[in-house]
């Protein structure tokens, strides 16, 4: 039984990690009032290069790297659009995952002759953490994992020092909700716009990363396939915050792992699999509903500000 | 913001209805070595959403027709499916690019195929892996297709006996992609050629509701390996690269886990946890039947089975890698049985129940 609940704690990382990475980063975005729905192309991005930079260099490191750069450079086109020349932001960012996914799809084509990358031979492996590793079950499940999992806590938390603790976060925080009120007081809101959403970006870039070189080890159409929304989600689900964001990419991670543990334990067994890949959203929606608490966004959230009026 | 979102929730949906719209031609130039004939062979092959780098079933399809083009001097060409709604295009257009035979890779693409047979009756087609039936078990194969067929079932109890052989723990996993009949045969047959060595080993299942999602594959995987299985066996395309995965993480020194891949030689995938891999031979199927065109041989309306027997279906060479000579003897003198007839290997719940009870007691 102890060992069933180490599986289950160690699949739920599995896939929580990459969406707490695109969530965090989402967080960033919507923090400073805008928008990325662009999240799922960033990642795709992400997976596509750290996949492809994997093969060519045998560095997964070097494509993980790469993987958040690139999410970077499609962020910044976001930024431009939605911040600079105020577009509408849920467009930018629908265009934004239209172009990752033909593009990525376009040169796995070009480069490997099909939609799917070969198998990764040189994939993100496994550390263990000296000593905590031995205890027994949870030890192996929890700190016998990919870098990308310690990362991914390094990094909450580092988002919360950011955001809460730094004079950086209180504009970034200022600017979402009232980016007049920062502006007279002289806050660059573009500037904090544009960091924030390129980091947003990069973050995004590495979640995907952290699938395709790290829980699976190849990039194909299907790879991401949703993910980036499904981090979306679960920041609003966290109410915005970076704490709230990892805790509800634990929970949705959790119901994953439960549809796929779920066939062969006890009672589970006898509830169908299919509930359990419903269960994140369903709860989403209450939660955008209002049952669970207020999830109240930033009150400039997708709104462009316009220095001139 | 909430009819923001709500706009967002529509053009999510729509986005992904659409993103898979494109395809992607791969168009191989004829073989410049081939005589000129009168009239080259054209064959054509539509892929099902796996694509011809699945390292699976799809791959060994294309080498089929690699070969056919090697072989036969034929002018091939490959359309990959990237969602259903491709099906159809993809075969009209091979249909119009003037191909003599069209391939369907997969049961998915079977309405598709019909309705094309049907449209084009003046054009040939072959559907790898789905038979034509109606409901009273008549063949209703349209007469201008072949259909092929496997004996996955007898390959799968091959690879039953691998696993029986090599458990230490006597407890032994099948990954399955989506629950359907041809997956069952393949549980049905690796159940069969487990019980056939020990019936106490215990054999856990768990299926994926999807071919193609390989973390699914790695969490379901991860799952039957704390659960003490040391052998999984999988039948679910690009799913299964996921059980390789976790073989690899999941082997500790003092407790080595193995994978048995299946459809292509899938040793390459973990090369040092990889006991065999079930090899079932569509480029072979391919090849055979575009040979029967090019040698005006072909003949329509027909289901073609291929077993252990045909050399459809057979173990990896790559076998002998991890797995010791004496297991793989066995494993040989098994063949033989299925081969003669003396083993009749189960392919449904039903007849795999009565195999059970015919088993002798241990």
């Amino acid at each position: 039984m102890l060992a069933i609940l180490a599986t289950l704690l160690g699949n739920t990382l599995l896939y929580a990690t990459p969406l707490t990475f695109a969530a965090l980063g989402g967080m960033f975005s919507e923090r400073s009032g805008v928008v990325n729905i662009g999240l799922e192309g960033m990642m795709t991005m992400g997976a596509f290069v750290a996949a492809v930079i994997s093969i060519a260099t045998g560095n997964p490191w070097l494509g993980l790297f790469l993987a958040g750069a690139a999410g970077g450079i499609l962020a910044l086109l976001h930024a431009v659009a939605s911040v600079t020349f105020r577009a509408d932001q849920v467009v930018s960012g629908v265009a934004i995952n239209f172009m990752a996914n033909g593009f990525s799809m376009f040169m796995l084509y070009k480069i490997f002759g099909g939609g799917q990358t070969p198998h990764i031979q040189t994939k993100l492996v496994k550390l263990a953490v000296p000593g905590l590793a031995k205890i027994p079950y949870f030890g192996e499940a929890l700190f016998n994992n990919y870098p990308t999992v310690y990362l991914a806590f390094i990094f909450t938390f580092a988002a919360w020092l950011v955001l809460y603790k730094t004079p950086f976060g209180l504009r970034v925080r200022a600017v979402g909700e009232h980016p007049l009120a920062a502006d007279t007081v002289g806050i660059n809101v573009f500037l904090i716009r544009y960091i924030c959403v390129i980091v947003s970006g990069v973050l995004a870039g590495i979640g995907g990363a952290a699938v395709s070189i790290g829980i699976i080890a190849e990039f194909t159409e299907v790879t991401i396939a949703g993910q980036g929304f499904i981090a979306l989600a679960a920041m609003i689900f966290g109410k915005w915050t970076p704490w709230g964001a990892l805790g509800a990419c634990i929970f949705f991670g959790a119901a994953n792992a439960l549809d796929a543990i779920g066939q062969s334990i006890g009672m589970i067994r006898y509830v169908n699999p299919a509930f359990f890949s419903m269960l994140p959203y369903l709860l989403t929606i209450i939660a955008l509903a209002g049952f669970i608490g207020r999830a109240n966004a930033p009150a400039a959230d997708g709104k462009p500000y316009d220095k001139g009026h | 913001m909430f009819k923001k979102i709500l706009v967002f929730l529509t053009v999510a949906v729509m986005l992904l209805s659409l993103a898979g719209c494109g395809k992607t031609e791969n168009t191989t130039a004829p073989n410049s070595g081939a005589k000129s004939e009168t009239k080259k062979l054209k064959v054509g092959m539509a892929t099902d959403v796996g694509g011809v780098n699945d390292e699976s079933f799809n791959a060994s399809a294309y080498r089929g027709l690699k070969k056919a083009e090697s072989d036969l001097g034929a002018e091939v060409k490959v359309l990959e499916s990237k969602q259903e709604a491709d099906y159809d295009t993809n075969l009209s257009t091979l249909v119009r690019g003037g191909n003599d035979l069209t391939w369907g890779i997969g049961f998915a693409m079977a309405n598709a195929i019909d309705k094309a047979a049907k449209d084009n009756p003046d054009k040939k087609f072959g559907i790898v892996d789905f038979a034509y039936f109606d409901n009273n078990g008549q063949n209703i194969t349209p007469k201008n297709v072949v259909c092929v067929t496997f004996k996955e079932e007898e390959g799968s109890f091959l690879m039953g006996v691998i696993a029986a052989k090599m458990t230490k723990t006597k407890t032994v996993g099948f990954l399955g992609g989506v629950e359907i009949d041809l997956i069952k045969k393949f549980e049905y047959g690796f159940r069969a050629g487990v019980a056939a060595v020990d019936p106490g080993i215990k054999v856990l299942s768990g299926y994926a509701a999807s071919f193609t999602d390989s973390a699914k594959g790695k969490a379901l995987s991860n799952s039957m390996y704390s659960q003490g299985a040391d052998v999984i066996y999988h039948a679910s395309g690009g799913t299964g690269k996921g059980l390789f995965e976790s073989a690899v993480e999941n082997s500790k020194s003092d407790k080595k886990v193995w994978a048995i891949g299946v459809d292509s030689d899938q040793y390459k995938l973990a090369p040092d946890n990889t006991l065999s891999s079930m090899i079932k031979s569509v480029d072979n199927a391919v090849f055979d039947i575009s040979k029967r065109l090019a040698n005006n041989e072909w003949k329509g309306g027909q289901v073609v089975v291929y077993g252990l027997k045909e050399g459809g279906i057979d173990i990896a060479p790559t076998t002998s890698k991890n797995t010791p000579q004496a297991v793989i003897d066995l494993v040989n003198s098994y063949k033989q049985k299925i081969i003669s007839g003396e083993i009749s290997v189960p392919k449904t719940k039903a007849e795999f129940d009565s195999y059970m009870l015919k088993l002798p007691k241990q």
